[in-house]
């Protein structure tokens, strides 16, 4: 019999493991429930759908040969039945299921975010995790003046470059000292900080949003050290948290995320992949990963590669949107250990910061902020576990050999 | 035969009778173009048009310059000014070779025994084993009579399904492409001349200033006169030095660097709707899968970074008119069909094909590496580029032959398959082999070789001793470029008339011949026509025209006073009174509704990917000096002194963290096989990749290593990527 694969949840993972178990000859039928009312789209490109660059139509991934189902909640899964029950009653049977629940926006303890009836978040407070998020914050940008986005993570930043790019003055309230600071040190940030605010954007670092206040449509957020920045529209960015409930309800393990081990397996025949899923301790919540798994797992479930094994995922990361531009590997703090070398490139003119982080002649980080030239080589360095050969100056400067245009 | 034709040919009893009387004389350039034969250079797929006069003190023929012929203007590399040198009695082959034994030595012998012993050894095998047990290999350097008469000997002679080419090595993969976007394979949909009027061109995986230099001239034209040049290369060629911009990705990266710009010129609204709209199906689906290729995505997998590939997609999306070429590059890889076709997807969804001065072509390889693949000596295909599963054409091509259809056998087995199964068990136990050495060009070589020689029988017609005519149990010498008359169709789909400008030695015999003669011994199958091995090549091309007639790629109205009239007809070309198909597609193109077919494709990882135990990329390719196998340009002095033998080319940071010296010789492993050669360090290759010359045998060769992991479309070897591990030589040999 031709097994039945169901997918629950539409998100990357989830049309990236549907479209590489048919593009691998996998005998079964693939069916991606998701909640959504549109069928898989590329989550990574949302604040460049926000500033006009991508219509929301363009942006649907493949889906090989899988039947999507958009706008069918997942409400209940019975692993030992091997069925899962939809929002509408109907109950559907599966003989492998792949979790790709992926993570719900965190609400950070803010008073005022929700509506006066307790239901949702209040008139002008935003999150930006969905298309439909996307739509209704860029309608409300529109005859905006003023934004404030709570969060200096990657998304707070992309958000709030999007919503300047929109000609809306935009201020970022980010708790710790200093912007992206899981993935960048204080210098890269300044620097980034530096370029932000050309682009319209300013930065109250070591602040916390207090309340959100205004009734009916958002008037101004307040932060903890009493000041008060008036706005007409409020996003949220205070990263994710793995959506696990119904993973949960039905009695596999949990932890922060639903745990897989290296075959990417909860529990007999039930899977997870992406950013609902805990790997060795860790959620990425990253898409890099997310596709990562959905390859492992189709290759398992597909019989192109039974004993594939997912190993991790090396940290990488990398913005390049609109001007800001940065790549960042491994440890970058190198306060962390005194056996660390830094070797430090700063250029305020053409506002570029470059940091290598070493111990001994092996590579252990790096930040590449402004100028991305040598990104091929770093990223070269790091897959031969950090060895270097001779100075690694040229990781810092002139890159692969590359010749720019000529004339 | 027009007074033209009649002026400008050799084969004139008056004009050799002329040629006759310079002998041993010192040409003046007077002198020189009255006994000329303008003819083609027996090399690449350019064909570029060159004028035999002499005889010289050193070669029976020179080599002058032919300006009126405009593929290159009268422009030749170094290979065809020293192609005389082969026609040196002491280089090539002068008579026929037999083996008594197996294991024994080649001793010469007569065309008779030479012939009977043949005919034997393939009845024999047929006999006890069936018809597929006898196969055929050709090559993309026949003309288009010998691939044509080659396919016919096979179905109509052998009765094997079992023919197939080195061409399955060459343009296989863009050949797959072509037919699914368009519906037609034709190397350049416009004439080379059309190049320097381009907005923007992209050369991907393609060194033509080493492969087909007369072609660079084209190339710096375009620059000239404002165009701008994109080259894709892991390694910076001397082509990437001719770059506006050069993108060096990871070997492999190919097929994501396309999506990635199809990405990047969906997000900048540089696709043309129109176009898109008007001429095109199934553009959703190919955006749907750009879009699963974002820049950061993309620069995670090529190794080309972000702004690179924003720069290389504006260029392109906004130039008025574009056009991509790919050769080998992209192609030799267990995705190629897939990766050409992204690039297809690019010019697609851009407007930039369908019209002058834009469109995607294939750079092909052989000097008939476009001929080669439509007459017949491909395993699915019947001659005029028909498929052999077709019933109306086998039909169409049966009435030609004058045989029952139904005699004619079906699809055999692609390249690689043929030679991975000779001599096992259902595979082929007998083999016919022209124009082609195997031994030194296949992948995984060293397997090849063994299965060569596990053959009941092997039969190596070539020209000169090749590595695996040195395996044969009979070998044929056979005519060569300046001795026989023929056509071959360049990479422009431009058909062109090579000229018989001396006699071949005494004991040498032209293919045409060696057909006739097997035919003869084999037997025909009853009402088989008399003259239906001729060996006359303007008979067989009236064959062929007759065979390809109605098919994609129709010779019916071309003829060797045309071609030699008009500086080479282009297909399509239907009926005598039609002027060829310069352009193609610019009204509608080859598919049933006209319209062109969006690819919608997935970067995949090769095959074999670099790991712990082979942590480097190889890659393979070519040099100025040598061509394909080496067995032609590796006897020619000139072209050895400038390109003596194999090496491996490394990054100074890798030699470093290796302990390797520039020229010191280095091992390079992988999981089929070793191979040994020079170090030669240049910053202009990427640290995790090394790169060798396929032309050699021996030590150095460097299909010893490659990956014969095949595309499944196209059944292209993976030629272009394996994973190796690269070491000292000295220190690996002391345990």
């Amino acid at each position: 019999m031709t097994p039945r694969i169901a997918v629950v949840g539409g998100g990357m993972a989830a049309a990236r493991f549907a479209e590489r178990y048919g593009a691998l000859g996998g005998p079964g039928t693939v069916t991606v429930y998701g909640a959504e009312p549109r069928a898989p789209y590329n989550r990574v490109l949302l604040a460049e759908v926000l500033t006009g660059r991508y219509d929301a139509e363009s942006i649907a991934l493949p889906l090989g040969g899988a039947t999507a189902r958009p706008g069918c909640e997942v409400v209940a899964l019975d692993p030992a039945a091997r069925t899962l029950r939809l929002a509408d009653g109907t109950v559907e049977e599966w003989d492998e299921l792949v979790l790709a629940t992926g993570a719900n926006p965190v609400l950070p303890p803010v008073r005022g975010l929700r509506r006066t009836d307790g239901y949702g978040l209040a008139e002008g407070v935003h999150t930006l995790r969905t298309l439909e998020d996307c739509a209704r914050l860029a309608e409300d940008a529109v005859g905006a003046r003023r934004a404030v986005v709570i969060g200096g993570g990657v998304l707070g930043v992309s958000a709030a470059r999007a919503l300047a790019a929109l000609g809306v003055r935009t201020e970022i309230i980010h708790q710790a000292p200093y912007l992206i600071e899981r993935q960048l040190d204080a210098e890269a940030a300044e620097v980034l900080r530096e370029r932000l605010r050309t682009l319209g954007v300013d930065c109250y670092t070591g602040n916390r949003a207090r309340a959100v206040h205004g009734g009916e449509k958002v008037g101004a957020v307040e932060l903890a050290n009493g000041y008060r920045l008036d706005c007409d529209l409020v996003v949220l960015a205070c990263g994710t948290r793995p959506r696990t409930a119904l993973a949960h309800a039905a009695g596999l393990p949990v932890a922060t995320g639903v745990l897989v081990d290296d075959g990417l397996s909860v529990a007999p025949h039930v899977y997870a992949v992406g950013d609902c899923a805990e790997h060795r301790g860790t959620v990425h919540g990253l898409a890099g990963p997310a596709w990562e798994q959905a390859d492992v797992l189709a290759r398992r479930l597909s019989g192109a590669e039974p004993d594939a094994r997912y190993p991790g995922t090396r940290p990488r990361a990398r913005l390049s949107t609109g001007g800001l531009e940065y790549a960042a590997f491994g440890t970058v703090d190198e306060t962390l250990d005194p056996g660390l070398d830094v070797l430090r490139l700063t250029d305020a003119t053409r506002g570029s910061y470059k940091k290598l982080v070493l111990r001994g002649d092996r590579l252990v980080g790096a930040i590449l902020l402004g100028d991305l030239a040598t990104v091929d080589a770093l990223a070269g360095a790091f897959a031969d576990d950090g060895a270097l050969a001779g100075h690694p100056l040229h990781l810092l400067t002139g890159g692969t050999a590359m010749t720019g245009v000529a004339r | 035969m027009s007074e033209a034709y009649r002026a400008r040919n050799i084969g004139d009893p008056v004009a050799k009778q002329r040629a006759a009387t310079f002998l041993g004389m010192t040409l003046t350039s007077t002198a020189a173009l009255a006994a000329a034969t303008d003819t083609h250079c027996p090399y690449c797929s350019l064909q570029c048009g060159m004028r035999l006069g002499g005889p010289t003190a050193d070669a029976p023929v020179e080599v002058l310059e032919r300006p009126d012929f405009p593929v290159n203007r009268g422009a030749l590399c170094g290979k065809g000014r020293s192609a005389p040198a082969l026609l040196a009695r002491d280089v090539r082959l002068t008579g026929p070779l037999l083996r008594d034994h197996p294991g024994g030595p080649l001793r010469s012998a007569g065309w008779p025994e030479a012939l009977d012993r043949v005919a034997a050894g393939l009845a024999r095998v047929r006999a006890e084993h069936g018809p597929d047990a006898v196969g055929v290999f050709g090559g993309g350097g026949l003309t288009n009579e010998k691939a044509y008469l080659l396919g016919k000997f096979a179905r109509v002679v052998l009765g094997t399904a079992n023919i197939d080419y080195n061409g399955r090595f060459c343009m296989s993969s863009a050949a797959a492409a072509h037919r699914r976007a368009f519906g037609l394979d034709r190397g350049l949909p416009f004439p080379l001349e059309d190049i320097p009027h381009t907005g923007c061109l992209v050369l991907v995986g393609a060194n033509p200033a080493e492969t087909m230099p007369p072609a660079v001239r084209y190339f710096r034209e375009l620059r000239e006169t404002g165009g701008t040049l994109i080259v894709v290369d892991p390694r910076r060629t001397r082509t990437a030095e001719l770059a506006d911009l050069h993108l060096q990705p990871r070997p492999g990266g190919d097929l994501a660097l396309a999506l990635g710009l199809l990405h990047l010129v969906v997000a900048d609204g540089l696709v043309d709707e129109e176009f898109v709209a008007r001429r095109t199906t199934g553009f959703e689906q190919a955006r749907a899968s750009a879009m699963a290729h974002w820049p950061d995505r993309v620069e995670r997998i090529t190794g080309v970074p972000v702004h690179r590939l924003r720069e290389a997609a504006r260029l392109f999306g906004e130039a008025e008119t574009g056009m991509v070429l790919t050769a080998r590059g992209p192609e030799q890889h267990s995705k190629g069909t897939d990766t050409v076709g992204a690039w297809i997807d690019l010019c697609l969804a851009t407007g930039k094909a369908g019209r002058p001065y834009s469109g995607y072509g294939c750079l092909t390889g052989q000097g008939n590496g476009q001929g080669g693949r439509e007459h017949g000596q491909k395993a699915d295909q019947l001659p005029g580029y028909r498929s052999i599963e077709d019933p109306a054409a086998r039909e169409h091509v049966a009435a030609v032959w004058g045989v029952d259809p139904a005699t004619i056998p079906g699809p055999g087995k692609s390249a690689y398959e043929l030679l991975d199964g000779l001599g096992e068990p259902g595979g082929v136990k007998a083999l016919l082999l022209a124009g082609s050495n195997p031994a030194v060009s296949a992948p995984n070589a060293g397997h090849v070789t063994e299965r060569l020689r596990s053959l009941d029988l092997l039969v190596v017609a070539d020209l000169v001793l090749s590595e695996t005519a040195r395996l044969a149990d009979v070998v044929l010498p056979v005519t060569q470029w300046a001795e026989e008359d023929g056509t071959t169709t360049n990479l422009e789909g431009r058909v062109i008339l090579r000229r018989r400008a001396l006699d071949p030695p005494e004991g040498v015999r032209s293919e045409l011949w060696v057909l006739r003669e097997l035919a003869a011994r084999l037997g025909v199958p009853e009402g088989f026509p008399a003259d239906g091995f001729p060996v006359e090549a303007e008979q067989a091309f009236d064959e062929l025209r007759r065979a390809s007639a109605g098919g994609d790629a129709d010779y019916a109205g071309i003829s060797y006073a045309r071609i030699a009239a008009e500086d080479g007809v282009f297909w399509p070309c239907p009926a005598e009174d039609h002027p060829g198909t310069r352009r193609l597609f610019l009204d509608r193109f080859a598919t049933p509704d006209g319209r062109a077919r969006f690819a919608a494709v997935t970067h995949r990882p090769a095959d074999e990917e670099p790991d712990a135990a082979y942590p480097l990329y190889l890659t393979t390719g070519r040099v100025l000096s040598q061509y394909q196998s080496g067995a032609q340009t590796r006897r020619v002095a000139e072209l050895n002194a400038a390109a003596p033998g194999p090496y491996v080319e490394m990054h100074p940071r890798l030699a470093e963290r290796l302990g390797i010296a520039d020229g010191e010789p280095v091992a390079v492993t992988s999981r089929r096989g070793r191979a040994v050669a020079p170090a030669r360090i240049t910053d202009a290759i990427r640290p995790d990749t090394v790169f060798m010359p396929f032309h050699w045998a021996g030590a150095g060769r460097a299909n010893s290593l490659t990956n014969p992991a095949l595309d499944p479309v196209s059944r292209m070897p993976e030629f272009k990527l394996c994973a190796v591990r690269v070491e000292p030589a000295q220190k690996e040999a002391t345990p």
